[in-house]
């Protein structure tokens, strides 16, 4: 509120932002194994079954990335959840079965992906729609044309595809690897090129980016196309672990608001600008290590589910609580 | 649209009177419905309709106060859910027991608005995940009260509100009490909004909440008071919806986003600062006649949903375009 005279020394000590993840994700771990010997069940503390819990949460990893992208630019994407239906139902009924068909199958999930990302992005940039209304009408749009196509499980996936869901090289499932490198790669765009910088600069302060020399509509456009193209892949990925594409899998999972709230909890903030992919991957760690305390813990699934909404709340409010600014 | 005929040389001259575009949309809906079913303009077919679209209506009046705020109110169709479940768990087919719980569900709504009005105050998080965490949470607990499958009737006492009619009026017949309740929520908070200092200070912390606060406003204290009437509007949304429909938990499921929609269809802005009520009443009367007007047309339900997204995103383009054009 006051005009500071003299810039305040930011960069050195202890930035609780950044480390916020990190005690929130120890805290997780903490509250898992303390659970775990609690109950008597040292058997979920070994290495396979972390990663099995690890596996559990691929596709709202693979999704949250790109939604990580979005809100950077203080956009969001509620369209993913349906997008991965469409794309898991286009791929199955693509391949249906013939190994041949696989490559035109992936191309055209990442196409339908990048098209849906595309039009999100002239929307949001070019049409100044509010992004949460464009995502939410483009969400219904998808999820209308599909369900009025297909109303059970279509197609279906080849062995060959399967690979990529059961997958393993040595101990890591391949699943988990091809995370893992998204992840890596997507840190490095983020990081190190011209474009990750002017990500961090239209989610700042678009204006600002705009006087700058930034094209902008450019940066939101190709920041949702990035998004939906994630989401499309965690599609392709469901696609391969359900052996067949359903219309339901994305709503159910719930893979828009969700990806949001791992997005949110790693701490990235929702108005853009400040936040990373390994908060976002921290996050869902936190998600997968939570269900796994409520499963070890065998609480009741209704009520699991009203912990969770607290449990969304606590984190988010964990960071959010210093913060002075006024929000709404 | 009136945008063309402000240039300078007809400024001064005849000038259309500015009329929200949501109700030439209503008029032109009700133009169609009525060709493609005379019997519309029969009491029967224009009160069935008011009376079903009245929870979306008084549900959007309340949801304009959050939006106008600036935030966003998802948990409401949750607190729908849970006042449906958990009147009929409470009543338990004991028509004396409404006087009391109708009330408690008022008292319900209340207080899960003023908790996410504190959880955005207070704990700083932003409405759009307090009120997702409230979403889950509340859904949960409607799932938890009753065991994940509601039983039993509400007794006809409490569906009074929902399905009953007044008989013999001149005029029209008959009015479903539905509708009156309707008319008098809705007036009220139009009212609250448009001519009291209430109405004014929600308006003032939507558009700058900083200078609203150098201006003397109570932000928070008003802020809490915009979630609880919206808390408490979905609470009477699921008074009447409890009255003609069944019990189900998922009554109340998909309600947040059409409210949004209602609003926004009436001109509200996201993000807060300009909006108004009775814009809301016409624009949840246009959703529910485009519904109509789709029901008519034989159209299923997955074309509904393409529609509604369609004319989501087109309504506010639409807004956007006029605001760049007016520049303001």
């Amino acid at each position: 509120m006051s005009v500071a005279e003299t810039p305040k020394p930011r960069e050195t000590g202890f930035r609780f932002e950044r480390w916020a993840p990190l005690i929130l994700l120890i805290g997780a771990f903490a509250i898992y194994v303390i659970v775990a010997l609690a109950t008597d069940q040292a058997q979920y503390l070994t290495f396979d079954n972390l990663i099995a819990i690890l596996g559990r949460s691929i596709a709202l990893g693979i999704t949250a990335i790109g939604q990580t992208f979005v809100i950077l630019v203080a956009s969001i994407d509620l369209s993913v959840a349906s997008l991965i239906s469409a794309t898991a139902v286009l791929a199955s009924v693509v391949m249906d079965g013939s190994t041949a068909m696989i490559l035109p199958a992936v191309l055209a999930a990442i196409a339908l992906g990048g098209l849906v990302g595309l039009c999100n992005g002239v929307m949001v940039s070019s049409l100044n729609v509010n992004p949460l209304i464009a995502t939410l009408g483009m969400s219904l749009i998808i999820q209308g044309c599909l369900s009025a196509f297909v109303s059970n499980f279509a197609g279906s996936v080849p062995e060959s595809f399967q690979i990529f869901a059961y997958g393993e090289i040595g101990p890591f499932p391949l699943a988990l690897l091809f995370l893992t490198g998204l992840a890596v790669l997507a840190w490095a765009v983020l990081r190190f090129t011209k474009f990750g910088s002017d990500i961090y600069a239209v989610g700042g302060n678009e204006e600002a980016a705009r006087f700058a020399g930034i094209k902008t509509g450019r940066i939101v456009i190709l920041s949702h196309v990035i998004c939906s193209v994630c989401a499309s892949i965690a599609g392709l990925y469901l696609a391969s672990r359900l052996r067949s594409g359903a219309p339901w899998i994305g709503s159910d999972g719930v893979y828009d608001l969700e990806s949001i709230a791992v997005v949110v909890i790693g701490g990235t903030v929702l108005a853009g600008g400040r936040g990373g992919i390994w908060g976002t991957m921290a996050g869902m760690l936190i998600f997968s290590l939570i269900d796994s305390v409520f499963n070890i813990a065998g609480v009741d699934s209704f009520a699991k589910q009203v912990l969770r909404g607290i449990i969304i709340i606590a984190a988010v409010a964990f960071y959010a609580i210093r913060s002075k600014r006024i929000v709404a | 649209m009136t945008g063309k005929d402000d240039t300078p040389g007809r400024r001064k001259g005849m000038r259309l009177p500015q009329i929200n575009p949501v109700w030439i949309l209503l008029a032109a809906l009700v133009v169609a419905i009525i060709f493609m079913n005379p019997r519309f303009v029969e009491p029967t077919g224009y009160m069935n309709f008011l009376k079903r679209a009245a929870p979306l209506a008084i549900l959007a009046a309340g949801q304009v106060y959050v939006i106008v705020s600036g935030g966003f109110d998802l948990s409401v169709g949750s607190i729908i859910t849970l006042v449906v479940v958990g009147s009929s768990m409470l009543t338990n087919n004991d028509p004396t027991a409404t006087y009391w719980v109708i009330p408690l569900m008022l008292g319900i709504g209340l207080g899960a608005g003023a908790v996410n009005g504190l959880i955005v105050c207070f704990l700083r998080v932003p409405s759009l995940i307090a009120t997702l965490g409230m979403m889950i949470t509340l859904n949960g607990l409607a799932f938890l009260w009753s065991g994940g499958a509601p039983r039993g009737y509400l007794p006809d006492t409490f569906r009074f509100f929902g399905r009953e009619l007044i008989r013999d009026v001149p005029l029209v017949r008959f009015i479903p009490i539905s509708v009156i309740v309707l008319v008098v929520v809705v007036g009220l908070l139009a009212w609250l909004m448009h001519r009291t200092n209430l109405g004014r200070h929600v308006h003032a912390i939507g558009d700058n909440p900083l200078a609203a606060r150098l201006a003397g406003v109570h932000v928070n204290r008003v802020r809490i008071t915009a979630f609880m009437i919206s808390g408490l509007s979905a609470a009477i949304a699921g008074i009447l919806l409890g009255g003609f429909a069944g019990v189900s938990t998922d009554v109340g499921t998909g309600y947040e986003l059409q409210a949004i929609t209602a609003a926004v269809l009436g001109g509200a802005q996201l993000l807060g600062g300009r909006g108004s009520v009775p814009a809301a009443l016409g624009g949840a009367l246009a959703l529910t006649a485009i519904f109509t007007l789709l029901n008519v047309l034989g159209l299923p339900q997955p074309v509904r949903q393409v529609v509604q997204g369609l004319i989501l995103i087109a309504a506010v383009a639409l807004a956007m375009h006029r605001r760049k054009l007016t520049g303001t």
